[in-house]
């Protein structure tokens, strides 16, 4: 384990000096975003056992309400964050209470479903802009003190936001709660037969999920200023799942590691290739699917395992 | 003219016979869906794209062949479908002994990979293909005004879904088709060649799809995404449905095709989510689906 623990620290210090070092924060921090939608993610899929198609609804439903509050009404970022949070927190209520009635397959494609109602609810309401989305997202202050305008505030702050929640989701997973979870995923009539209430301890995991992810949407609109359809759509969940499924499901630290390839892949690699960037990501699930089920992180670990 | 609700009949029929069009699409998706979940356990996320596939083949043998819609009708689909049964040989065989979500998450990436390949080659603008000569112009119903080709599309989709449909369940074919299903091992011991069924029948299931796809190519716009959006409205109707139910499927595409072209008169904005809706409220009252059995 001592490997691993030089590997965070190094991490950490990386991550703290990043925008000494030059790298565009704007950029990490978007990077952070998605880690943390995918952690989020993972915590269903992982741990859970529920491969969910929809979880760009959530993303989706706290970056609109966090945009509407913050430009419409004029909301400072911290209320309209916490706002944009309970939207998810809602919306995944509503999902997960229909989805977790079918199980494997069918919940895939029922929360592929009603993710595409609630991209066409985007679409279609009144307050959200139609195609264009919801554009010139006010940063303002948090609290009145700390001026976000300032990318090198907000991003330690976005990276406090991603610690806090990477280490709440590892005390989710050690929780009994998460244990149960975990039983739930690899024995269901057996955690059935000890008694537990299983849909209840599915129903808790999909919402914290969803809120999760609303976290990492709310703060990806405040720092990139905007909510837009891409937030909600069917690709945007299909990327979720393969930084997860490319870092290590069910690994700690997997998504993160697979939202950093993947989204640093599609910054940079869209420059030089272009519009091959679909095919491309296409072709890297096809092969992930095929020969790299592990992800990332599992398979590091397995050499580990296997090398001691 | 008469009116219901301060809207022209000859409007509501209208809109039901667009419906109507749109549920044959999806019935014919949904059917090759459930026969090859039913035999391949793959709930197959490509058959969008290769229902796009099938409706460029189409245009692009038109653009630079010049074969006529007819003999595209056939063509496209054998092409296609063979296609299909390469992806089934290269891809897919190597994941059926894992979970059935891992077959979701591969035909994904094929989707993501032939759409990507089609948007790239031919721009994302729709491009429209000719109605045939011979199904031009309108019948003239009295009451109503009925396009040729829609009549044509509802007809040719009502007749393949029934030849599918009794295939599977009244000739040999079928009979061995559904016993692989059952218990596959046991059928190879008695001499079937099981992956080759396999493979036949997602070529077939993929040849269906492409069908669809010629077939709606002179009603909307040839596009490569013209599968993406549809396949999730086909998972929801097969939701509805329930997947191991052929007649279901087809019963079930049909008449959410005629509701949501009903949504389209008297609440257009709800008409994209009007099928989501309902596999809602299905699900609340019957989480197994309408004609499940699980």
């Amino acid at each position: 384990m001592r490997a691993a623990n030089l590997f965070f620290v190094l991490l950490g210090v990386c991550a703290l000096c990043a925008p000494l070092l030059g790298i565009y924060p704007v950029f990490m921090m978007k990077l952070l975003c998605f880690a943390m939608f995918a952690c989020a993610y993972n915590l269903l899929m992982g741990f859970g056992g529920m491969l969910s198609f929809g979880h760009a609804a959530f993303f989706g439903a706290s970056a609109y309400a966090t945009a509407w509050l913050a430009t419409a009404r004029g909301w400072d970022a911290a209320p309209a964050i916490l706002a944009g949070v309970a939207a998810a927190a809602l919306v995944g209520l509503l999902v997960g209470l229909i989805a977790i009635r079918r199980r494997g397959i069918y919940f895939a494609m029922i929360t592929l479903a009603l993710a595409q109602l609630i991209f066409f609810v985007c679409l279609e309401a009144p307050f959200t802009g139609g195609e264009n989305g919801l554009q010139g997202v006010p940063r303002g202050s948090l609290f009145g003190v700390l001026p976000l305008r300032s990318d090198i505030v907000l991003y330690y702050l976005v990276l406090a936001a991603f610690v806090v929640q990477y280490l709440f989701i590892r005390r989710v997973v050690h929780s009994p709660f998460g244990q149960v979870l975990k039983a739930i995923r690899d024995n269901e009539p057996r955690a059935i037969s000890l008694g537990y209430d299983i849909n209840r301890y599915r129903l808790l995991a999909f919402v914290l999920s969803a809120t999760l992810a609303g976290f990492a949407g709310s703060l990806k609109t405040i720092v990139l200023s905007f909510a837009t359809l891409s937030d909600v759509q069917q690709a945007t969940s299909g990327e979720v799942i393969l930084m997860t499924l490319l870092g290590g499901t069910g690994t700690f630290f997997g998504p993160v590691a697979g939202a950093a390839v993947v989204v640093t892949l599609q910054e940079y690699l869209s420059e030089i290739v272009g519009g091959w960037v679909t095919v491309i990501i296409g072709a890297v699930f096809v092969a992930c699917v095929l020969t790299f089920r592990r992800g990332i992180v599992g398979t590091i670990a397995a050499l580990r395992r296997g090398g001691h | 003219m008469t009116e219901i609700f301060g809207i022209p009949v000859a409007v509501i029929l209208g809109q039901l016979m667009l419906g109507l069009v749109n549920g044959s699409f999806y019935a014919m998706l949904s059917l090759g869906l459930a026969v090859i979940f039913g035999l391949m356990g793959v709930v197959n996320f490509a058959h969008g794209a290769f229902y796009a596939l099938g409706a460029f083949a189409a245009l692009l043998s038109l653009q630079h062949l010049g074969i006529n819609y007819w003999a595209a009708l056939a063509l496209s689909p054998l092409l296609v479908g063979l296609l299909g049964i390469l992806a089934e040989r290269l891809f897919l065989r190597h994941i059926y002994r894992l979970e059935p979500l891992y077959g979701l998450l591969l035909t994904f990436g094929l989707a993501l990979v032939i759409e990507g390949l089609l948007h790239q080659y031919f721009g994302s603008s729709g491009q429209s293909y000719p109605v045939p000569p011979a199904l031009r112009g309108v019948f003239n119903l009295g009451f109503m005004i009925l396009p040729i080709y829609r009549a044509w599309v509802i007809l040719v989709s009502m007749i393949v879904c029934f030849s599918v449909w009794f295939i599977i369940e009244r000739t040999r074919l079928g009979c061995t088709l559904r016993a692989a299903t059952e218990n596959a091992p046991l059928l190879q011991a008695f001499g079937v060649n099981v992956p080759l069924l396999v493979a036949v029948t997602y070529g077939g299931g993929i040849a269906l799809a492409a069908l669809a796809g010629v077939l709606s190519a002179p009603v909307i716009l040839v596009s490569p995404q013209m599968g993406s959006s549809l396949v999730i409205v086909v998972f929801a109707v097969v939701v509805i449905g329930g997947m191991g139910s052929i007649l279901g499927a087809i019963v079930s595409g049909l008449s959410l095709g005629v509701i949501e072209g009903f949504t389209k008169v008297i609440y257009p904005e709800a008409s994209n989510m009007v099928v989501f809706l309902i596999m809602a409220l299905v699900l609340i009252v019957r989480p197994a689906g309408l004609f499940g059995k699980e």
